[in-house]
């Protein structure tokens, strides 16, 4: 248990530290691979918490694919971030204010939650025992039929997604030449040459 | 518990392994590379005459269209992890769930398709 206890503070340190380090680089792209650290991290502690699964997604969906989205993005905007944060010192006041107010409504919240009495025993074995199913099994028991709703709506979810990024970015050129393979395979040979007989000494007519 | 851990053992020696490597590489060369480092040999360098411009340049959008749509994909074959596990015991009506789930994708999917959204001109 020595073992798992170094390998938390381990992952937990880094991930702080990254985390920090995402607001503190300067180079927007190195605040993306911190990101990236951060999420390694957090992989990290969901596997010392046994929710493989979890950990797994998280590398695949948001390492493999989110952070590779921030990255264009980033590289997208085109902004000179050097003259983004002079104005730093002028901003200061209005977003500590904001930050304070902020602070506020999360002391505010968390002050007062109160973990329904029901929870214990929930929190205790979330999920059946490691050693009867995986992960990945318990969340597909559950989701697919006890969570159907949810299940849909995050089909939706992505179907809105789809189409409003599909919407808001396709843009088709004009004058672009494009392959058609209806057309090239519809082609026949009748449609593209003529065979003419062609007496010899006769030369060359106008057709 | 401490049985899932260990089999994460191997992947923590790989892990460290190719930290080892990867600081030792960087490391080495302060000492075993030869370093005379002059104003010709540190400036940015373009096909023989100065470079015009900061490397970084505005990317098109439709790299951004490629990845939206390839996080999506992703996000569904991740939901049929979980259900390919756990079909024998979720009966019919997970069965049914997930073909309506991938039923609403392949509409989007269809219209992607159709809008010519996966061509690249």
């Amino acid at each position: 248990m020595v073992v798992a206890a170094i390998a938390f503070y381990i992952f937990a340190g880094i991930a702080v530290a990254a985390a920090f380090m995402v607001i503190a680089a300067r180079n927007p792209v190195h605040s993306v691979l911190y990101l990236i650290l951060t999420f390694f991290s957090a992989a990290g502690l969901f596997v010392l918490m046994g929710a493989e699964f979890l950990a797994m997604i998280l590398l695949i969906v948001y390492v493999g694919a989110v952070a590779v989205l921030f990255l264009f993005v980033v590289m997208m905007l085109d902004v000179n971030f050097a003259s983004l944060r002079e104005g730093f010192l002028q901003y200061l006041p209005i977003g500590a204010l904001v930050g304070f107010v902020l602070f506020l409504e999360m002391v505010m919240v968390i002050g007062t939650w109160v973990i329904a009495p029901e929870t214990a025993h929930l929190a205790q074995s979330p999920i059946p025992p490691l050693g009867d199913v995986t992960n990945a099994e318990a969340i597909g028991r559950v989701m697919y039929t006890q969570y159907i709703y949810f299940f849909q709506a995050a089909g939706m979810v992505l179907l809105v997604a789809m189409i409003g990024a599909i919407v808001l970015t396709l843009r088709h050129r004009e004058g672009v030449q494009r392959q058609s393979i209806t057309a090239q395979v519809g082609r026949r040979a009748e449609d593209a040459l003529e065979i003419r007989k062609v007496e010899p000494g006769q030369g060359i007519s106008e057709l | 518990m401490e049985d899932l851990l260990l089999e994460y053992l191997p992947i923590i020696i790989f892990m460290g392994i190719s930290g080892i490597i990867g600081l030792v590489l960087l490391v080495i060369p302060y000492f075993a590379a030869p370093s005379k480092p002059d104003a010709a040999k540190l400036s940015a360098y373009e096909c023989g005459f100065n470079a015009f411009d900061d490397a970084r340049m505005k990317f098109d959008v439709r790299f951004y269209l490629v990845a939206i749509l390839f996080i999506i994909f992703d996000l569904e074959v991740a939901f049929l992890f979980p259900w390919a596990v756990s079909l024998g015991d979720v009966g019919m009506l997970g069965f049914w769930s997930m073909m309506v789930f991938l039923g609403v994708l392949t509409i989007g999917f269809t219209y992607e398709w159709k809008k010519g959204a996966l061509e690249w001109e």
